[in-house]
């Protein structure tokens, strides 16, 4: 049996209001509650890696053996999301890397392989990371209820969460889907999707695997169900004999959205950080059919819940300060462009030369004088030293915040574009733009951290680095 | 750092030339060229087919010898494009004068210009590009800024003291922009204004920073022994230094940005080259590298007029003025004059040139005997600096 051997997960700080998305549309329908949305320089690939970096907190990422990447909202309809997490994470090159997309079932058709995998002994452990980034047609309910997140899991031989088994089954349906030539999910009437899809077949599946693990619904502590709004979650939890204020697992509608594939695996890290040994959790997905997982947590749950998995991240929140902020960040509108100077044309012998250092943050340190320095030198900035270094990590270092500007003039989606010169606290400096921030509240010497943010996506490359931001929760 | 040895009154100038700068729409960088060298050339009293080398100093308007070949039509003689961003002007001078001092040549010219309008774009393109793409727009305000955040930090100025002594350089430097007809700017402004406009890279303020220009300059340089054959009153070069960071500021931790290391450098092997023991007191007059106005401040402590951390009793007395004991950027500065970035170093020469000759109409200091000039290429953290001595 495969286990959990740690989680971790992320919310963008950003929510908006699904009043203010009523507002701008002077629509009738009050629907409450706020959505996450990812910032302008988010998307799937960078919310795994945030949700990745969770996880792995205090373990060696070259120890890792698998990375699945698991998205509908990939920035890349053909090259491997999976390889760039891997490189941001610092992971070995012989780590094997999958991306698992298609459904909202690809985070836990994910999680089904990474046991397989482990249970086999194909692989020692497998990091799991599903991000989400779904849009809904503007002026719609899609676009009130869909939410921005992401998850991680890595799952391994041992851990204090065992997973007990699955049951799996699928559904040829068009209920909700998106083909390739679609910016916005779409999806059929709302009373047949609820009918014949969910109520039809979450519940059966989730008796039979109660049935195949001789548990009764009485002995699960929390059952984490993908739902798209808790009203139909509510009515599905009542078929399958669940309490719903007790056993449910909040499907964060009124706090995130729906985060599709990523919900449910984010739903089980809600229950895992207030789990205790000897709960049994369900988890379960649904998309073109379901997948249904039977887990049981031992003793040890506690070491591994200084993650800041979904209750930190909740609660540290800005909100959009309107709708009309989202639709730029998400490029609805277009928008008339500032005069500054294009973006060079890019190359890409120089985006592959760059890739250490330009995706996993890894600088050198002289092992003259043992200084560290970003990015990689040839001759040391403070001995001289020519070719005298070894790699160092700077992304998981603490670091202050030494020089700041909020500068109006260089071109950015959400002006003023504050420039950070960062210290790191055991040698090197690097300047990043800072983000989720409020330049009031920007102070020289303040601690900081890094994020893995998209800098631009120009000439159809997603170009990746850092950022810094106020240390987040 | 070492001997320095220096061409100190091996050379002199007895020419020059300098165009109006601002938005010149009407003028290719070829008429900028021809204007400024034509002066020049007039002014030296010399025919062109004297000159028997060139250099042409620009950052991003011309790439090889036939900048200055083709529009001149210089007749087959040795011309060489010189680069060392907003030290190009300087540099090419430089090269023309070591030309000289070599005895290589007897008369040489250097042309710095540059044609920035023709863009249409706001500011000056990103200042850390890399062919990867990685980094995100970065501006000069932007990354000056840093100097002005850090320098009120450091020496415990509130935000509205630290701009009202970046302000203050501003409007001297405009006003003196009113008394020169070739300014792009010339209009007064006051101390609220320049603290109230609106923000380009917090804290710099719109009249903090200087604009983008169009220009040219020029200059004809003879070795010394030679030059009162042209002239009753040329101007001897000095000092002629240069100092490139190598990129410290982006790499090393300590670099707390109230100081540009490259100008303390440039400075001191200026001063010895010259032979000058006290910068405050023997240097008549400067032109400076005031991009910004935090730029400027800063710089009048890395060259010794200031002490470290007080420059700013300097500014309030009026020392910088016109009218003060070190008058800087007489002419204007880069803040009124304008900022063509290959023609700054020329065209900060030109000023000293006309003030030691006694020709700088209302802006004229009281018998100047050394003027400094002084550029700075890039950003705090990563630059290349000039600084020049000419004088009687």
């Amino acid at each position: 049996m495969a286990g959990i051997a740690s989680y971790g997960a992320y919310i963008p700080l950003y929510r908006l209001s699904r009043p203010d998305i009523q507002k701008a549309w002077d629509s009738m329908i009050p629907i409450p509650g706020e959505k996450a949305v990812a910032s302008y320089d988010e998307d799937s690939i960078t919310m795994a890696v945030a949700a990745a970096r969770d996880c792995l907190t205090g373990i060696d990422p070259k120890k890792v053996d698998r990375l699945y990447f698991a998205s509908t909202t990939s920035p890349y309809k053909e090259k491997q999301a999976a390889s760039v997490v891997a490189g941001a994470l610092g992971m070995g090159r012989n780590t094997l890397t999958m991306d698992f997309g298609g459904s909202l079932r690809a985070a836990t058709n994910a999680l089904r392989a990474a046991v397989d995998a482990v249970e086999s002994g194909a692989a020692g452990n497998v990091l799991i990371a599903c991000a989400e980034t779904r849009i809904g047609a503007p002026n719609g309910d899609k676009e009130m209820s869909f939410g921005d997140g992401a998850a991680a899991l890595l799952v391994a031989k041992k851990g204090p969460v065992s997973i007990e088994g699955s049951i799996s089954v699928f559904q040829e349906f068009h209920d909700m889907w998106r083909s390739d030539k679609d910016t916005y999910v779409r999806f059929w009437e709302e009373r047949f999707v609820r009918e014949a899809g969910y109520l039809r077949i979450m519940p059966s599946t989730v008796a039979a695997a109660l049935q195949k693990f001789s548990l009764s619904p009485g002995d699960i502590a929390k059952a984490a169900i993908y739902a798209p709004d808790p009203r139909l979650l509510g009515m599905a939890g009542g078929k399958m004999g669940f309490d719903p204020m007790a056993q449910l697992q909040d499907p964060l509608y009124m706090t995130v959205g729906n985060t599709g594939c990523a919900l449910s695996l984010m739903m089980l890290v809600a229950a895992l950080e207030d789990a205790k040994a000897g709960d049994n959790l369900l988890c379960a997905s649904y998309g073109d059919g379901c997948d249904v997982f039977v887990l049981k947590v031992a003793d040890g749950i506690d070491k591994i819940k200084d993650r800041r998995a979904i209750k930190r991240h909740l609660e540290s929140k800005k909100m959009v300060p309107n709708y009309l902020k989202y639709v730029q960040w998400r490029g609805l509108m277009e928008t008339e462009a500032p005069p500054r100077p294009p973006i060079n044309h890019i190359s890409i012998p120089a985006l592959w030369r760059d890739m250490d250092w330009g995706l996993s943050l890894h600088g050198v340190k002289c092992k003259n004088c043992g200084t560290p320095q970003y990015p990689p030198q040839r001759v040391c900035v403070i001995c001289q030293a020519m070719d005298n270094f070894e790699p160092y990590n700077f992304a998981d270092k603490k670091a202050t915040l030494t020089s700041f500007s909020h500068d109006n003039l260089a071109a950015s989606i959400d002006p003023p574009s504050t420039i950070a010169a960062v210290d790191f606290e055991e040698g090197g400096r690097i300047i990043f733009n800072m983000v989720d921030r409020d330049p009031a509240e920007v102070k020289t010497g303040m601690p900081v951290e890094v994020s893995f943010r998209q800098v631009h996506f120009f000439e159809s490359i997603h170009n990746y680095w850092w950022k810094c931001t106020p240390i987040r929760c | 750092m070492g001997n320095i040895k220096g061409i100190r009154d091996k050379v002199a100038i007895i020419g020059m030339g300098c165009t109006k700068f601002g938005e010149r729409w009407d003028m290719s960088k070829n008429d900028l060229i021809f204007e400024a060298t034509k002066e020049a050339i007039e002014d030296a009293k010399i025919e062109p087919k004297d000159i028997e080398a060139a250099w042409g100093g620009t950052w991003v308007s011309g790439f090889d010898g036939r900048c200055l070949a083709d529009p001149l039509k210089l007749q087959y003689i040795p011309v060489t494009r010189v680069e060392n961003a907003c030290a190009s002007g300087s540099d090419a001078f430089r090269n023309a004068c070591y030309a000289v001092a070599a005895g290589a040549y007897d008369t040489c010219l250097a042309v710095g210009f540059e044609k920035l309008k023709d863009s249409g774009w706001s500011g000056l393109p990103d200042q850390q590009s890399l062919p990867s793409n990685r980094y995100p727009d970065r501006t000069a305000p932007g990354m000056f800024a840093l100097m002005a955040t850090t320098y009120f930090s450091r020496y415990d100025l509130s935000p509205e003291e630290g701009k009202r002594m970046i302000g203050s350089v501003s409007v001297k430097s405009h006003h003196n922009g009113t008394l020169n007809p070739k300014a792009h700017l010339r209009r007064e402004v006051t101390i609220e204004q320049v603290m109230n406009a609106s923000i380009v890279a917090w804290p710099l303020g719109l009249f903090d920073c200087c604009g983008v220009s169009d220009g040219a300059a020029a200059a004809i340089v003879v070795p010394a022994d030679k030059a009162k054959d042209y002239r009753p009153d040329p101007v001897y070069v000095k000092a002629l230094q240069i100092s490139v960071c190598p990129s410290e500021g982006e790499l090393r931790a300590d670099y707390d940005f109230t100081q540009v290391k490259a100008t303390v450098r440039a400075g001191e092997a200026a001063y010895a080259e010259a032979g000058i023991t006290n910068p405050r007191e023997e240097i008549s007059m400067a032109e400076l590298h005031d991009c910004f106005s935090i730029t400027e401040a800063v710089t009048c402590e890395d060259l010794q007029f200031s002490p470290k951390g007080k420059v700013k009793e300097d500014i309030e007395s009026g020392f910088f003025e016109l009218t003060g004991g070190l008058p800087v950027q007489p002419d204007g500065g880069l803040k009124s004059f304008g900022h063509p970035i290959g023609a700054s170093g020329l065209r900060m020469l030109y000023e000293m040139y006309l003030q030691i000759q006694g020709r700088a109409d209302q802006r004229q200091i009281k018998d100047p005997k050394l003027g400094l000039t002084h550029n700075l290429g890039g950003i705090p953290i990563s630059n290349t600096v000039s600084v020049l001595i000419i004088g009687l």
